[in-house]
């Protein structure tokens, strides 16, 4: 089908980001194997060159005409190129972010190396035409994340990453049920070939098959029903890990719900639009719900995180209906990996701040680091001129145009909910700001790198990723039109 | 490119002030004085040449654009930087100067945090002023949203009382707002033709026009997106205690500026854009307008605070500007010139009310800054130890119920007349509501200035003098002889800002022409596109 005309050399070429993200890998590995404790640093600047060269050659790759490699099963497009982009990107900064409570660790590289691989696993989610692909895919994206969870060792660490693995498994297993059945319904595994014979199939094998592979990229996504192992496993682990357990993944998996919606599930005698949509409102009212409550800076973030899928899946439903659907996908993609690494930033910065009213406190001093947390949480929130302002326009018009219009008031009063519970952080931090500020003991600082170095509490890379992502996300929601022009469309 | 730079000069030295840590207060609210001034200059030159570039007379909304600037900003949904002022906008982005150069000269010894108090002002000056001049939806939007947080920040960090749950309760409400604001927008786009969220072309193109139902849903959702921010019954309730617990300053930009962008949308938006719903349901938008100029009247009447009671008038005012705007939309029952007299009336309304109310709310932060109260019982015979202050609230209360001579009575003048025509009964009501208001004013007058002097004494001064009456909270009452020290009044400054913006009213009471000039033309455009 695919690929036609390509040989083998030139088809690996396609997939040179990839090749890219696994020699970082398997290099930092052997690099690490070699390089004495102290040293570690080296590993961690090999593999975050890595991950720069891949989006590099993710980047150079972006204009080109959509393609199918290796006989149709990985495709090449907008899409696959945005979350490549955004995963490589996504990743170095989380390896950085991972090493300033990384450093030293004895088991320092490994963490890198299982980084790199569980973003291989998204890209391949996210890249993915062909189901048996998918499962491989859905593998290489869960089996490093179980080991990154438990990273730790201690107890939390350890319920965490049982949790995490026993559910994975379980949905692994509906996940290859479902494949079956499809498989059963059609003989083939073929995104293209799916397509074409899937509506006249008959209509329960349909069911199982879709509810199952849906099951599974809903599970790596984070969303309602399968949210289950967010909290417990954000929660259970660093702020940098949780960044990465809760964004990585999610794109890769977001992705590759949009394409099953958009490719084989597009013309079922079933109404999966309906079935994504409610999953998609469940996911951003539980999710908004359920981060009411939360005094705990990661578990607050990781509700939030699972309200966040529910705005993308938004768009999954509507991906075979709408011209506008692929744009505001990319751009909520983007926008979301952005704000969401700068929040689990902002809670590393303060390693020592568990809950709101600790964070709050220990930031009074530190002005900046305040002010960038509020551009971030308002950016979760989708106020403009942030990049989720414009991710969410984007979808809301897509959604609407695909006929869903009433997701869009659900969504629209889930934004003012979430509101809600942004300003519970929002408000103590301004307030304890404002009171450090007042009593007169304002130190001198000229630039927000300076601060990091002269507030003793506030850890140095963290708060300079926070500081870099907020600018990133007003940027990118000022600069949507340039960014959005990139694609070929 | 003078329009952008008016718009975004204040935000630009607002980051200036706030990476500058070791800027003296002073110096910061000084440098917040003199870009105030220069925007409200650079404006004024704006007005000057668009009223002379344009001979016949300035049309506005779809044509006679001036200092118009289009750029693409997101191409996919075609929304772009677009810029422009016509009749509508310009006397709104004059008020928005006047009123932050009153605020900015107000607040000159402000104590707490004045670097950042300025930088939040100035942030929330560019906002107001990108929403005024924006004819973009998606732009408007944004500058809608931002002047959310301005605010919210604003009254959680320097307000007092129960600040944070009145800035919560404001940002969740219009936050709602803004949100159905942008469902409608939404709607708009996909609604119409060309896929596009430029005002100017919508509003030549109206979307929607052959589906009444999605039409009038789409306006719905407008609607009660403006009608949060202006606000009209009952979308009110976070006014009042938003209000009350607000610094001066942000109260008068709140009330001035901030509740204008409601009233703006309805008439550069809501109208031209989608004429056909708004001619359908124009009697709805009356009723609801009547039903929010009596219910904050009579609200209005019932306060023991004087700050909330301010408030409470300034629904019953916008209320009125809905009365007219929807009398233009009842195309069929009055003819052109009247609807045309309504819609000017509106607009002059905003301009009005803008300057009158600033005035009072920057008066109750007199009473605040003397004895930290605004109860009427804590307040008496203010006449005889600040005459100045009770000349200057007498004048503005009088100006505020719509006495001739004064801005509001042509605003309101023209707004009854026109709309009468149209819609009879409801202006019979609303004619009432004019009655009520000069009672509670007059109310307001003759408990703050009349009768024997008494001002809010402090606790501590109270714990060896007598019990503390019940009911009181950390303030209590005392009546005291008669001192001229008990009430200091209001300082040179205060003099200046206050008396300056009632002089203002006046000349447009009195020489109504200039303003008129630049209003009706664009309000007969809109009264034009309505009728289609």
């Amino acid at each position: 089908m695919g690929g036609m005309g390509m040989d083998a050399g030139g088809e690996a070429l396609a997939l040179l980001p990839e090749l890219l993200l696994l020699l970082g890998a398997v290099g930092g590995l052997l690099l690490g194997l070699w390089t004495p404790q102290a040293k570690q640093w080296r590993v961690r600047a090999f593999t975050v060159l890595a991950c720069l060269a891949s989006a590099v050659a993710a980047t150079v790759a972006l204009p080109r005409e959509a393609e199918r490699v290796f006989e149709g099963v990985w495709v090449v497009d907008t899409t696959t190129g945005v979350v490549r982009i955004t995963v490589a990107l996504g990743v170095a900064v989380l390896v950085l972010l991972a090493g300033s409570s990384l450093t030293g660790h004895p088991r320092e590289t490994e963490a890198y190396v299982l980084m790199l691989l569980g973003g291989i696993g998204a890209v391949a989610l996210a890249a993915s035409a062909d189901l048996l692909l998918l499962i491989a895919a859905y593998l290489l994206a869960s089996v490093p994340l179980y080991a990154l969870a438990g990273f730790a060792k201690d107890a939390r660490g350890v319920e965490a990453a049982m949790k995490y693995y026993l559910m994975g498994a379980f949905v692994g297993v509906l996940m290859v049920v479902g494949v079956a059945a499809l498989v059963l319904a059609d003989g083939s595994t073929s995104y293209i070939d799916l397509a074409v014979a899937l509506p006249d199939a008959p209509a329960p094998l349909l069911a199982v098959g879709v509810l199952g592979v849906l099951a599974g990229v809903a599970f790596k996504a984070g969303a309602v029903p399968v949210h289950f192992w967010v909290p417990d496993v954000t929660a259970g682990t660093t702020a940098p890990m949780a960044a990465y357990l809760t964004t990585i993944p999610k794109l890769g998996a977001v992705a590759a719900a949009f394409r099953l919606l958009a490719e084989p599930f597009a013309a079922l005698p079933l109404d999966v639009p309906l079935m994504v949509a409610l999953i998609a409102a469940a996911s951003m009212t539980l999710g908004n719900l359920a981060a009411f409550a939360q005094t705990e800076l990661l578990r607050l973030l990781a509700y939030s995180s699972v309200s966040q899928v529910g705005y993308l899946f938004m768009v999954v439903a509507v991906a075979a209906r709408t011209d506008l659907a692929v744009p505001a996908l990319a751009v909520y993609l983007v926008a979301y990996a952005v704000t969401n690494i700068a929040a689990f930033a902002a809670v590393a910065a303060l390693p020592h701040a568990r809950t709101i009213a600790e964070w709050a406190q220990e930031a009074g001093r530190s002005r900046w680091l305040v002010f960038s947390l509020v551009v971030c949480l308002l950016g979760l929130v989708g106020t403009p001129p942030t990049a989720v302002f414009v991710g969410k326009l984007a979808i809301f018009a897509a959604t609407w145009d695909g006929g869903l219009a009433w997701l869009v008031v659900v969504a629209a009063i889930n934004t003012v909910a979430s509101l809600f519970y942004y300003l519970r952080w929002i408000a103590p931090a301004a307030a304890s700001g404002n009171a450090g500020s007042s009593a007169g003991e304002i130190t001198p600082r000229a630039s927000p790198g300076t601060v990091t170095v002269t507030a003793q509490k506030v850890a140095g890379t963290p708060a300079v990723v926070l500081h870099v992502a907020a600018v990133a996300s007003l940027v990118l929601g000022l600069g949507a039109g340039w960014l959005l022009l990139a694609f070929p469309s | 490119m003078l329009l952008s730079l008016v718009i975004f000069l204040p935000v630009v030295v607002a980051a200036l002030l706030l990476t500058a840590p070791r800027l003296n207060g002073r110096v910061a609210i000084g440098a917040w004085v003199a870009v105030s001034a220069v925007d409200l200059a650079l404006i004024g030159w704006m007005w000057w040449r668009y009223a002379a570039d344009s001979e016949p007379g300035p049309a506005g909304v779809v044509d006679g654009i001036g200092y118009e600037v289009d750029l693409r900003w997101i191409p996919t949904v075609d929304a772009g930087y677009h810029i422009g002022v016509d009749g509508l906008s310009l006397p709104l982005l004059a008020l928005t100067g006047v009123l932050f150069l009153a605020c900015a000269l107000w607040s000159l010894r402000e104590p707490d945090r004045p670097r950042t108090y300025a930088a939040l002002f100035l942030f929330l000056q560019t906002a107001s002023l990108g929403t005024f001049a924006a004819l973009d939806l998606i732009l408007f939007f944004v500058f809608f949203d931002l002047t959310i947080v301005g605010m919210y920040f604003v009254i959680a960090g320097w307000g007092h009382g129960n600040a944070q749950r009145s800035a919560l309760k404001f940002f969740l409400y219009t936050f709602i707002g803004s949100l159905a604001l942008l469902i409608g927008f939404i709607g708009l786009f996909l609604g119409s033709e060309e896929r596009t969220f430029d005002m100017v072309t919508l509003a030549q193109n109206p979307p929607l026009a052959d589906s009444p139902v999605a039409g009038g849903l789409v306006l719905l959702a407008i609607f009660i997106g403006l009608a949060v921010k202006t606000p009209l019954f009952p979308f009110h309730t976070w006014l009042p205690d938003a209000h009350t617990d607000a610094p001066a300053a942000g109260s008068a930009i709140l009330a001035g500026v901030l509740l204008k962008l409601g009233t703006y949308g309805f008439v550069r938006i809501a109208m031209p854009i989608l004429p056909d719903a708004w001619s359908r349901w124009a009697m709805v938008i009356v009723v609801v307008g009547v039903v929010s100029v009596l219910w904050g009247a009579f609200v209005a009447l019932a306060q023991a605070d004087v700050k909330r009671m301010i408030a409470y008038t300034s629904v019953n005012h916008m209320g009125y500007v809905l009365l007219g705007l929807g009398a233009a939309g009842l195309v069929a029952s009055a003819d052109e010139g009247a609807r045309s007299v309504a819609t000017v009336g509106a607009v002059y309304q905003m301009v009005s009310h803008g300057l009158l109310t600033g005035a009072l709310f920057l008066l109750t932060g007199v009473l605040w800054s003397r004895g930290r109260s605004y109860a009427f019982d804590k307040w008496g015979g203010l006449a005889r130890p600040a005459p100045v202050f009770a000349a200057l609230l007498g004048v503005a209360a009088f100006g505020s119920l719509g006495l001739p001579g004064f801005s509001a009575f042509v605003a309101e003048f023209q707004i009854l007349a026109g709309a009468l025509q149209a819609a009879p009964v409801a202006t019979v009501f609303a004619v009432t509501g004019i009655l009520v208001t000069a009672g509670l004013l007059l109310l307001a007058l003759q408990r703050l200035l009349t009768g024997p002097t008494r001002v809010p004494e402090a606790k501590a001064v109270m714990a060896d003098a007598e019990p503390v009456p019940a009911g009181s909270g950390e303030t209590a009452v005392l009546d005291r002889p008669l001192t001229t020290g008990a009430m200091r009044d209001v300082s040179t400054r205060e003099l200046l800002v206050v008396g300056s913006l009632l002089v203002l009213s006046v000349l447009l009471g009195l020489f109504p022409r200039p303003l008129l000039d630049l209003i009706e033309p664009a309000a007969v455009a809109v009264v034009q596109l309505v009728a289609r």
